[in-house]
């Protein structure tokens, strides 16, 4: 069962494992753990941004191919929602409509790119796609009476996924967690009284109905992904990836298979898209389609680990969190430093960019394979020095060499 | 020159880099069930030609046929499918997949399963028996879970031929198979040559220097010199012409040395 689910790709490495179910757990119980607003968009963000970056790394890590039009996908998506909604008004007609026209230019343009990326070399599609990303940036901005240029557009989500809508009544408990382990700190002693400050009344709202479709969503979009890089399909990309020179003289349409993988990469931007713009519940250039955005996306990749899907899991969070998070860490830290010393400007919570880019180099320093990729790098290890010379040196070779292949795309 | 029975076939194929005319109207026509070897001294134009044939480079002119059909216009992956089948004479292979995932991609791409991205490739256990099947025939079994990348020269050697086998083409290519081998490796693959080239449907190709090989293999022997077919025809007759021993009989004699 679970094989299936997983399509046999497992995340071979224990620690690895303990990480996976614990970030599952945490998005999956997610409302009733932590509470808040903030928390709440944070948890809405990641399971959006997995969607975006396993789609992501499907190109990247399992095809080599480099592109800088993810964002652009993913803003058809969110601008095609919104925009929909903002001419038909509210109700679930528009979302699906809005769905089903941004998929239909998102394949449509993926086609175009597809197919061009047989033409030219790596680098020069690379390019290609940024100069197409920079257009459609500036299309949307300059359209303002459609899109609302800078300033963006709201969405009016139904009212069955807004806070008013309480589909029952009563009440839930939830449990905070972050409380709990300040409390567990703060005052070791009076467990009890901590626990009873932890528990909180979690109100279900549409919002939580909202989450927990992105979330449904998030994960089948994770398994079909692990289904398809364990499938015969996906074993010939990375065969491309490998040596595509070889691929075609086994007879394999190389183009059809880049071409396929662009498509489906982008029809999953397209699709984070408008669930971004159903949570967020409101779209900007600046939140869908900025270049920064991009290299953002390209980051959680690869600090995560290309070409494993999971990388983008562990990506996706620890960059979130980071991002959302990091700016009050620096506060803390800071509080207890006597204010203007050097110290306590260099904590000061608006340096947290710098602590952020500082983060961002110790992890490729350390995890030059990406998180996931490092960590089954060295459960393989460990796992064929126990075994000695036996059997099982084939299993961490075979782990080993897969990790090999992801030092990063090779520009042909 | 052209017979109606021929399975492959060059036409006046001619490819120039600049001022350099690297394979120069050559035409060679190739029946069902023969073995042809090729021979030619080194940048005699073989593995261009070659090349030519199996869609890697362009011809400049001239053209190539398979069953009689003009494949020229035919990429690579389109020729394969067709049945042209090609082992290359520098090692390239998928270096950080196994033995068996190397095959079990020939395998997979005969069977047009490529694209079915809704199964687990491991659950096609008929792909998988297949590829450990012709891994058997080239002696790699014991290999199969080994990254490529940690083979020997000879083993990669022998697996290059175990990619062509399980394309089970129509044309076989063999471009140098035993070079770099090691002697109790070079029987193995000799042997699996002279099976194929039992098979009455199929066409063998083999460009190879070591002459004691091309004798007792070949069918026909044609010469390649500076990019012209200069001799075609029965072994030793070919051997034995005067326009061979200028050619290329010094360079057999040493090979024939070493080997």
């Amino acid at each position: 069962m679970l094989k299936t689910l997983l399509s046999g790709d497992y995340p071979r490495s224990r620690p690895l494992t303990v990480v996976l179910l614990l970030m599952f757990l945490c998005l999956a119980l997610g409302p009733f753990l932590f509470p808040g607003t903030r928390a709440f968009s944070t948890l809405g963000m990641i399971c959006v941004f997995v969607i975006v970056v396993a789609s992501y790394d499907l190109m990247l890590g399992y095809t080599h191919i480099v592109s800088f039009a993810h964002t652009m996908f993913f803003g058809i998506g969110a601008y095609g929602v919104a925009m929909t909604m903002d001419a038909m008004g509210k109700g679930f007609a528009p979302i699906f409509i809005g769905l089903g026209a941004s998929l239909l230019v998102s394949l449509l343009l993926a086609l175009l790119l597809g197919l061009l990326s047989l033409r030219v070399k790596a680098i020069f599609f690379a390019l290609v796609t940024l100069a197409v990303a920079f257009a459609f940036l500036s299309l949307v901005t300059q359209l303002y009476h459609i899109t609302g240029g800078e300033d963006g557009l709201r969405v009016r989500v139904p009212r069955e996924l807004g806070p008013a809508f309480k589909p029952f009544d009563g009440e839930l408990r939830g449990f905070s967690i972050t409380t709990f382990l300040t409390g567990l700190f703060t005052d070791p002693g009076n467990l009890g009284e901590v626990w009873r400050e932890s528990v909180f009344k979690a109100r279900i709202t549409g919002r939580d109905l909202m989450y927990y479709i992105t979330f449904f969503v998030t994960v089948g979009v994770f398994l079909f992904l692990l289904r398809l890089v364990n499938s015969p399909f996906g074993r010939v990309l990375q065969a491309i990836r490998e040596n595509e020179f070889r691929a075609q003289a086994l007879g394999y349409r190389t183009v059809f298979y880049r071409t396929a993988v662009v498509i489906i990469s982008a029809l999953l931007a397209t699709l984070a898209g408008v669930l971004f713009a159903l949570i967020n519940r409101y779209v900007n250039p600046e939140n869908t389609l900025n270049f920064e955005l991009m290299v953002f996306i390209l980051l959680m990749c690869v600090i995560g680990g290309m070409g494993t899907l999971y990388g983008s899991v562990v990506g996706a969070v620890l960059f979130l969190l980071a991002q959302n998070y990091l700016q009050d860490v620096l506060k803390w830290l800071g509080g207890g430093l006597e204010p203007g010393s050097l110290l306590a400007e260099l904590v000061g919570p608006e340096r947290w960019l710098l602590w952020f880019g500082l983060l961002f180099v110790l992890s490729v320093y350390f995890f030059p394979a990406g998180i996931v990729g490092q960590l089954r790098l060295w459960a393989g290890r460990s796992s064929s020095r126990k075994q000695g010379n036996g059997d099982d040196t084939t299993a961490a070779g075979e782990q080993e060499s897969g990790n090999k292949g992801k030092d990063g795309p090779v520009v042909s | 020159m052209a017979s109606p029975t021929a399975v492959l076939e060059t036409r006046d194929l001619t490819i120039q880099f600049g001022g350099h005319v690297a394979v120069n109207r050559v035409s060679c026509a190739f029946q069902a069930g023969t073995l042809t070897a090729i021979v030619g001294p080194n940048g005699a134009g073989k593995t261009t030609w070659f090349n030519l044939i199996s869609g890697q480079l362009r011809a400049s002119a001239g053209s190539v046929h398979l069953f009689g059909e003009d494949i020229t216009d035919l990429g690579v992956a389109a020729r394969a499918d067709k049945g042209l089948g090609r082992a290359f004479q520098l090692t390239n292979l998928f270096p950080d997949l196994s033995a068996l995932e190397n095959v079990r991609l020939a395998v997979a791409s005969r069977h047009r399963i490529g694209h079915v991205f809704w199964q687990m490739a491991s659950k096609r256990r008929d792909i998988s028996d297949r590829a450990a099947e012709y891994l058997r025939q080239v002696n790699m079994l014991h290999r199969a879970d080994d990254a490529v990348a940690n083979l020997s020269h000879g083993d990669q050697r022998k697996l290059e031929v175990a990619l062509m086998l399980a394309l089970e083409p129509t044309v076989f290519m063999f471009d140098e198979p035993t070079a770099g081998m090691s002697v109790d490796e070079v029987p193995v693959i000799l042997d699996l040559i002279a099976q194929i080239k039992q098979r009455e449907d199929k066409v063998v190709l083999l460009v190879e220097h070591k002459m004691d090989v091309v004798r007792s293999l070949a069918d026909r022997i044609v010469v390649l010199h500076n990019g012209e077919l200069v001799a075609d025809g029965e072994p030793t007759e070919v051997i034995a012409s005067p326009i061979v021993q200028e050619a290329y009989l010094g360079v057999a004699a040493e090979a024939e040395e070493s080997a």
